[in-house]
């Protein structure tokens, strides 16, 4: 290790902390997450898993700097980004982009697919001419027609929408991009399609992603590695083959096997395994529960 | 649940201070003409000062503004500069006649909008269409016009009802109901029309929602679905609605009495402002903002009785 | 790419809840409404008279003329007679036009100005600053309007433009809240998290992005403060408040009130403009809400589908065979749904269906195949704007199509019985848990209120719920999703039904849930010996509980057959492209990350 800068993570977040103010008066704040450790080198992909209400769309909404950190620390290319302001945030955006979940309210339905792609470049100082030109670029890139720029978001199906969200959040050529459950709401042909853009894109470019999802597959597909993310702590995190098919945690484990196997056949030796752990779980809780 | 209706009371006394303390200050550039209406134009300035010392105006704003505070939680609020009649007395003796007028306008409206909206969105067809012409109607055309048309046609014309006047309820009840007949009416119309379109709409947005699918598939029957899963959801936004309806119909009870010379609330305040009478059109403005905090506090307990999910505890 | 854009392209098309609107704008959209066109012709004839009040008539408004006194219509120089002050009303009516519409261009553009400024700063800045902004306009509700109008002419000294200056405050917290619960909503909608993550600025987000999107309800809003000004203006001046210098058409009803009886005329003139003048505003203001907002809802009717043409066609020879073994049969069903343009759309194009006693069939098919629609229409629950347009639907050999809703209602419940996809939105928020399944059980009226609430207890128990006395007592929003999907099959299979229609039962669950979920619905079909029908769009789920599956697509059945025979030798083309696009377990990333950034499109930083 001669030089420090290959292997230097490009995102370094250690013992992340947020908490929301609990609902009613005077409520105590409610830690969404519990302080976790993860990194990303540039390139690579790092799947976060988790079931609602593990904390995983908070991680990626404190990285964007949507959500205020209560605790611990984030650094982004060597600079704390924790409490960066409103200005520095402003100017992270050339670096950290976001693809979310929804493509039907993740565009301005009242924008042009154009002024959508346009926007973020001529606020970093793009003039619309070189603004104009690049839209036409990003569109080839996730295999739009370059007539999509006078169109409106609701002209086009989900997977395009999905696909206009990618455009536009490689436009300011980002160094990471978290994405957050982005084909969660895809029909599963346009899933499979879309993600391979993904890869596509990661392989052509060498930007980083945050791909988070409750969906093991769609994590073992994209990942090089896998965090696993159960009620805000990270419990799990290693190789993505690993974790998503050979975990080691209680917790991934059962989560592996209650995600059902497409295979009428592996998916009943997959239940029987399951139902058989259950039952193994259940019979050690009660002796402790009869003393 | 009490300490809740105690805080929400506070919170509005507090209020109507407020209220009427900005009155109070826009008031006071028309002390001078208190003195005019009382005097006459040319009165001489002598006179003019004396009465202004008399009835305490040539004091400063604060301290006459917290005199008549301080009469107020003595249950005092002055008696009127022209009548010499006690400020309370005559507001709850002019605030019965509106409050009839505004109470069953409200009743009946409620009581149509609630029959018309609920039957026009789940049936939709002829009575939907009607609902929704009768509640066009209603907004297209003012409330003053129809109350001027009625009265020529009702009681000019036909000799029906009475087309001036005001009957207590307690001297003659049938001659009551005929002398607020063709005004509540007018103010129905208008009413009506709003809260309509408002059931309507608030029926059809609970209609279809996702559970009354499934108490369908379970065999419950169309009336109870409508009248007890869905009607109670629609109301919380209806009833928000009704208690807005309170306060406009209170703003149009001012014209309505005038047109058919009601001793009402609102002629007693014309009246009132046209001579600056400052302790009456203060007591006015302070009933008014008690009445108001009043029917917002009984419409927020009723929703949060119909709510579970903003039921206050 | 050209397969990837086919692909999409489909699911587009078919996207059945998104109806295709015109790329047109609103504006655009009201020139071609008749309503809008004739509303706005008539203000603007307004607008034009208004601005021709020192043209047209030979005399000023207040210009009195005792020889003119209740002059009728049609005397030379006084087009529509004069008033008992002889004064010429055809110039009083003109002037008091502009009167109208300088109060309601007052009125209305103050609450503008106020309103959206404060409601875009109260909804888009912190909690903090909206309590205050709710606060003060909270205040300003409360102040009595009129009265206060009215006790404060001696401020305005009887301008009615200062007047309708305080009324227009008055007004702002309509506005203000219109917009503020508008941003609200549009805050937290993604793509301005997606502007912000952008870089844009606040004042940015809010000019562009939100502003945008709120104008809509805001001009609507202000079209029918425009008329509420104007009528309050003419209310006023009816009572007298203001200066009588000022030509309005409230001053002019007033008088024309007193002559009432000896000459009507001078009061149907104003009276008639007034009233057209408003109704022409309100009428164009339900326009624009049209064009804004899309057609107002239509009344929900709640009915049997209706059916048209062939629908319920006498049973064919070869599917009364079937018969014999088949519980359910669906049986070339079509369902279609009208467009704007009068024509039937179908959605669902001669689907015929199987379903045997005590078997799983899984309907699987991705967004648009129209398998929903297949399962609304055999409990009869379609939305009330489809048609059946053909096709049977026979349960344990009856007819369904064609019976009415009461004649369904027996039915429901006790022979077909339905498990909904989002656990939340399907349990009524305002009633307890118990209360919701007491009353379906009760609904044959057979059963008494403790034997019923005795009942639920236990279901509650055997759909896995800890502790059901809790859960019987809850409401809705206490309750978790998981638990709320176990009270929801609970309630499906009170009681006993031979057929469960489960429309994406485990779709909106975690996947630790949707296991046990699964496992729930397995042992009570043992145990019940119903036939399940299970809409679902994950092969995983099929894989796991269904005995057989009928592929989708476009409204049709494309195939049919064992679960084992399919996943293993799929005959159609879109069968093996589903199975083919499944993420398997096999498909893990191997190639590893890409260091050195190979920059994208033009130009390299």
């Amino acid at each position: 290790m001669t030089t420090t800068a290959p292997t230097a993570p490009l995102l370094d977040v250690k013992d992340l902390r947020v908490s929301f103010p609990g609902r009613g008066f005077r409520a105590k704040p409610v830690e969404v997450l519990h302080g976790v450790d993860l990194s990303i080198a540039p390139g690579e992909a790092l799947g976060v898993v988790g079931e609602s209400g593990s904390g995983k769309t908070t991680i990626g909404r404190a990285v964007l700097g949507l959500v205020k950190p209560s605790g611990g620390s984030m650094t982004f290319a060597g600079r704390d980004i924790t409490a960066a302001t409103a200005k520095e945030r402003r100017a992270l955006a050339r670096d950290i982009q976001v693809v979310f979940q929804d493509p039907y309210t993740s565009l301005n339905p009242a924008m042009e697919i154009g002024d959508i792609l346009s926007e973020p470049l001529v606020v970093q100082g793009a003039t619309p001419k070189d603004a104009r030109a690049r839209v036409r670029t990003l569109l080839d890139q996730v295999g739009l027609p370059s007539d999509a720029v006078h169109r409106l978001p609701r002209e086009f199906s989900g997977g395009q929408r999905q696909r206009v969200a990618i455009a536009r959040a490689l436009a300011p050529e980002p160094k990471l991009i978290v994405c957050d459950e982005p084909v969660s709401a895809l029909d599963l042909s346009t899933q499979a399609r879309v993600l391979d853009l993904f890869i596509d894109i990661q392989r052509r470019t060498g930007v980083a992603y945050m791909f988070i999802s409750h969906d093991l597959a769609v994590v073992r597909h994209v990942s090089h590695r896998v965090g696993v993310l159960y009620r805000g702590d990270m419990v799990e995190t290693g190789p993505g083959d690993k974790v998503t098919s050979a975990p080691d945690h209680p917790y991934t484990q059962k989560l592996l096997l209650a995600a059902p196997v497409s295979d009428p056949v592996a998916q009943r030796q997959r239940r029987e395994e399951r139902q058989r752990r259950a039952q193994e779980a259940r019979e050690q809780v009660q002796p402790a529960g009869v003393v | 649940m009490i300490a809740y209706v105690l805080r929400r009371l506070l919170t509005g006394v507090v209020l109507a201070v407020l209220v009427t303390f900005i009155t109070f200050l826009l008031l006071s550039p028309s002390f001078d003409s208190v003195v005019q209406n009382r005097l006459g134009q040319i009165a001489n300035p002598d006179a003019a000062a004396a009465l202004k010392a008399d009835l305490g105006l040539d004091r400063p704003l604060l301290v006459q503004y917290l005199d008549w505070l301080g009469g107020v939680f003595r249950g005092d609020f002055g008696t009127s500069y022209f009548t010499s009649q006690q400020v309370d007395v005559a507001v709850v003796d002019r605030l019965a006649v509106t409050l009839s007028l505004v109470l069953v306008s409200l009743f009946l409206s409620a009581v149509i909008s609630i029959v018309l909206g609920v039957v026009a969105a789940y049936r939709g067809g002829v009575i939907d269409r009607i609902a929704q012409s009768v509640s066009l109607a209603g907004h297209l055309i003012p409330s003053l016009l129809v109350a001027i048309v009625f009265v020529y046609l009702f009681a000019v014309k036909l000799q029906w009802l009475p087309a001036t006047g005001y009957t207590p309820l307690s001297e003659d009840p049938l001659g009551w109901l005929k002398s607020i007949t063709i005004p509540v009416i007018a103010l129905t119309i208008g009413g009506a029309a709003n809260l309509m379109a408002q059931v309507r709409g608030a029926m059809i947005d609970e209609l279809n929602k996702d559970y009354v699918r499934t108490l369908r598939t379970r065999g419950i029957s169309t009336r109870s679905i409508v009248l007890k899963h869905v009607l109670r959801n629609a109301a919380g936004p209806a009833l928000t609605v009704l208690s807005l309806e309170f306060l406009t119909m209170l703003g149009g009870a001012l014209i309505i009495e005038n047109v058919f010379a009601l001793p009402g609330f609102g002629a007693y305040a014309f009246a009132a402002s046209l001579q600056a009478d400052i302790p009456v059109i203060m007591g006015i403005t302070a009933f008014a903002v008690m009445l108001v905090v009043v029917v917002n506090l009984i419409t927020d307990l009723i929703n949060g009785w119909l709510n579970p999910k903003a039921r206050v505890l | 790419m050209t397969e990837l854009e086919v692909v999409d392209a489909e699911v587009a098309s078919k996207d059945e809840k998104t109806p295709r609107v015109g790329r047109r704008s609103p504006w655009r959209r009201m020139l071609r409404d008749p309503q809008a066109v004739i509303t706005g012709a008539v203000i603007l004839a307004f607008v034009v008279l208004g601005l021709l009040a020192d043209v047209i008539p030979s005399h000023g408004p207040n210009e009195a003329s005792l020889q003119a006194f209740n002059a009728d219509v049609g005397t030379e120089g006084y087009p529509l007679g004069a008033d008992a002050s002889g004064r010429d009303i055809l110039s009083r009516l003109l002037h008091s036009i502009n009167t109208s519409m300088i109060s309601g261009v007052i009125g209305a553009g103050v609450a503008l100005v106020i309103g959206v400024t404060f409601g875009l700063i109260g909804g888009y800045l912190g909690p903090r600053v909206r309590g205050t902004t709710e606060w003060i306009f909270a205040l300003v509700q409360t102040f009595p309007g009129l009265l206060l109008l009215i006790v404060l002419t001696p401020i305005t000294k009887g301008d009615y433009r200062a007047t309708m200056l305080i009324f227009g405050v008055l007004l702002a917290p309509g506005i203000y809240r219109i917009v503020r619960n508008q941003v609200l909503g549009v805050k937290n909608e993604l793509y301005v998290d997606a502007a912000r993550v952008s870089g844009l600025t606040n004042r940015r987000i809010m000019s562009r992005h939100i502003l945008l999107s709120v104008r809509g309800p805001v001009i609507i809003a202000a079209a029918f403060m425009f008329g509420t000004a104007i009528a309050l203006q003419s209310g006023l001046a009816f009572l007298g408040v203001g200066s009588s210098g000022v030509p309005s058409f409230g001053a002019m009803i007033s008088e024309g009130f007193t002559n009432l009886y000896s000459e009507p005329t001078q009061f149907l003139w104003p009276s008639l403009a007034l009233g057209i003048l408003t109704a022409s505003l309100v009428l164009l203001g339900n326009a624009m809400r049209d064009a804004f907002q899309g057609a107002r809802p239509k009344a929900a009717k709640i009915t049997a589908p209706k059916l048209a043409g062939e629908a319920a066609a006498a049973t064919s020879a070869t599917a009364a065979e079937a018969e014999a073994t088949s519980l359910l049969v669906v049986e070339d069903l079509a369902i279609a749904y009208p467009t704007p343009s009068g024509e039937l759309r179908t959605v669902v194009d001669g689907v015929s269906l199987r379903l045997n006693a005590g078997e799983t069939l899984g309907v699987v098919g991705e967004s648009g195949s129209g398998k929903t629609q297949t399962a609304f229409a055999v409990l009869g629950v379609l939305p009330p704007e489809a048609v059946i347009t053909r096709g049977s639907i026979r349960l344990d050999g009856r007819e369904l199509l064609g019976l009415s809703e009461a004649e369904l209602r027996p039915l429901r419940g006790r022979s077909i019985a339905y498990v909904p996809q989002e656990p939340m939105s399907n349990l009524n928020p305002s009633f307890t848990i118990g209360a919701q399944l007491v009353e379906g059980l009760r609904s044959s009226g057979s059963m008494s209120k403790q034997e019923a609430r005795e009942r639920v207890l236990a279901l509650l128990g055997r759909v896995g719920i800890p502790d059901p006395e809790r859960t019987f007592r809850s409401y809705p929003h206490q309750i978790s999703g998981g638990m709320a999907q176990r009270v929801l099959i609970a309630g499906a299979v009170a009681s006993r039904p031979m057929v469960l229609i489960a429309d994406e039962p485990t779709t909106a669950l975690d996947v630790t849930v949707q296991a046990e979920i699964l496992d729930l619905l397995r042992d009570l079909q043992a145990e019940l010996g119903m036939a399940v029908l299970l809409v679902t769009h994950n092969f995983g789920v099929v894989a796991d509980i269904c005995d057989r599956i009928a592929v989708m697509q476009k409204g049709q059945v494309v195939e049919t057959g064992l679960t084992t025979q399919i996943f293993s030798a799929p005959q159609h083309a879109y069968t093996r492209m589903l199975l083919g696009a499944i993420l398997d377990e096999e498909t893990v990333r191997t190639d590893g990350p890409v260091a050195a950034p190979v920059p994208l499109g033009t130009d390299a930083r």
